[in-house]
């Protein structure tokens, strides 16, 4: 504890004296930590939007891609693992869709949502508001990621697991439903929260397509008042919902290796 | 009256490796019928096979007159008949005792919720396991786990049962209490096809005993005549082996 406190303190002091003693570092303190312009971001000032509403959009918007994510990639990942010849287009089409979207930058995919799903001139389809593709294209870029991760879980499940339950009668399904699914997604949970911290912060990205969110918004206040304490202020944001995300995500592999190790006694 | 479960000339391939090579056996009702043999002699595949849950080669396997081998019969319907236990318990470890009685029942069967559990309950009190309900397997020794997955079985109100080697993975002082279970289901005239590396129990209550070797049944016929003058020179040395090791 000591020695662990110790050793903190001079990181840390190290570190500060670094930045302290670096020739622009009377300017970078300005610019970045006045705060003054650290609190005018925050809510607000003139014309220029508060970083803190714009970030309730970053939440809306992870909030609502986070639901549609576990959904289609739950059917991506359960429609690849379907045997038998007759299902061969939809395990090629879940197998497409995988590749094609976790190889392509988001970026690019929201430039082509974005602009190509309105282009396109459709009724309805091609005339919703901005972020609303924004969220399409983190739902179908995250679910690429998602469906392996459930996919992962699936096949961690022992076969002899389906065996069973299908000796009892129950159909492939049912085995997948009450047997299979239940255990493979209570194991892929920490690995899940890990793409879902990623995700959080690709919502950035969707400002692109311009909609303003937190680093969007902190953009538009830097460019007005030559000031960056708002990128200071949005990346804050972002990290004060991540910690405590990643630390229940720590938790629950701590209570899964407590869990493991007492099976293994058992 | 048809024959609790019928196979003819039954084959299966695992890739090059032909582990069943035309395997005929009949099972009358009530009987007790024990494969013995060496391990990979066939006689979990055999059992795997009967309910399909490794699709056969070639052969046909008839269960009470349906032949479920044929094209377009609901195996899923046919396999509800057929109770299997395996070595390897495979309880769900997600879900309590009583809940890994009552799922089949429920979802396959569709029985409600209170006669299924009604049902789970008679049956655990009777194999003294009442009082662990409502535990997950992991809390219970091996020997309990295997008298639930028997349980489990059971609550389907199965015709034929087929336990594959259902007490090698337990420590031997577990044992006994699975096999007192299956002697219980002896005697209320449970069709069984057991596979067992039990000597002594297979001896005590089989009607039969099927000597399986390199995916044939060499020999068969009552424990009397197979235990002490057995015809076939592999039976009488496979045997012979099992008595030096002091297992029968």
């Amino acid at each position: 504890m000591l020695v662990s406190s110790a050793s903190t303190v001079l990181f840390f002091a190290v570190i500060a004296v670094i930045v302290a003693l670096s020739p622009g570092s009377e300017i970078v303190a300005k610019r970045f930590f006045s705060p003054h312009h650290l609190w005018q971001s925050l809510i607000g000032s003139g014309t220029n939007p508060s970083v803190l509403d714009a970030f309730l959009l970053n939440v809306e918007i992870f909030t609502i891609s986070e639901v549609f994510i576990l959904i289609l990639a739950l059917v991506i990942a359960v429609v690849r693992g379907i045997p038998g010849p007759v299902f061969f287009p939809f395990r090629l089409v879940a197998v497409a869709y995988t590749d094609l979207f976790r190889g392509v930058p988001l970026i690019l995919i929201l430039y082509m949502i974005g602009f190509g799903v309105p282009g396109l001139g459709l009724p309805f389809i091609s005339y919703l508001p901005d972020v609303t593709y924004g969220v399409v294209s983190l739902v179908l870029v995250y679910s690429a990621y998602v469906a392996e991760v459930y996919r992962a879980g699936i096949e961690s499940v022992h076969e002899s697991q389906n065996a069973a339950a299908r000796s009892l009668g129950l159909t492939r399904w049912q085995s997948m439903r009450f047997v299979v699914l239940p255990q493979a997604i209570r194991r892929v949970i920490p690995p899940l929260l890990n793409d879902f911290i990623g995700l959080q912060k690709d919502t950035a990205l969707v400002s692109v397509l311009g909609s303003v969110e937190a680093a969007r918004a902190a953009q538009i206040y830097s460019a007005s008042e030559f000031n960056y304490a708002s990128y200071v202020v949005a990346a804050f944001l972002f990290v004060l919902i991540t910690i405590p995300l990643a630390r229940f995500t720590d938790r629950l592999i701590a209570r899964d290796k407590r869990r493991r190790e007492a099976g293994a006694l058992a | 009256m048809n024959p609790a479960l019928l196979l003819e000339n039954v084959h299966k391939s695992f890739g090059e490796n032909e582990v069943l090579k035309g395997i005929d056996l009949t099972v009358e009702p009530h009987e007790v019928v024990c494969l013995i043999g060496a391990s990979g002699s066939g006689k979990s595949t055999l059992l795997r096979c009967v309910n399909l849950v490794e699709p056969i080669d070639a052969g046909r396997v008839v269960v009470e007159g349906e032949e479920i081998t044929a094209e377009g019969v609901d195996a899923n319907r046919i396999r509800r008949r057929i109770g299997i236990v395996y070595q390897s318990y495979n309880l769900f470890p997600h879900m309590t005792v009583l809940r890994n009685i009552t799922l089949a029942p429920r979802e396959a069967l569709k029985q409600d919720r209170t006669e299924s559990e009604e049902n789970a309950r008679k049956l655990l009190e009777r194999f003294g396991l009442l009082d662990k309900q409502y535990e997950y397997p992991d809390r219970l020794s091996g020997g309990q786990q295997q008298r639930v997955a028997i349980v489990r079985a059971l609550a389907m109100r199965p015709h034929l049962m087929l336990l594959d080697e259902v007490t090698s993975a337990l420590d031997p002082e577990l044992v006994a209490e699975v096999l007192a279970v299956i002697k219980e289901l002896a005697r209320e005239g449970m069709t069984m096809l057991i596979a067992t590396h039990e000597m002594s129990f297979a001896r005590d209550i089989a009607d039969r005993v099927c000597f399986l070797e390199a995916g044939h049944i060499l020999e068969q016929g009552p424990p009397a005549r197979i235990f002490t003058s057995p015809e076939h020179p592999r039976t009488r040395q496979f045997l012979g082996r099992i008595i030096e090791a002091g297992r029968l």
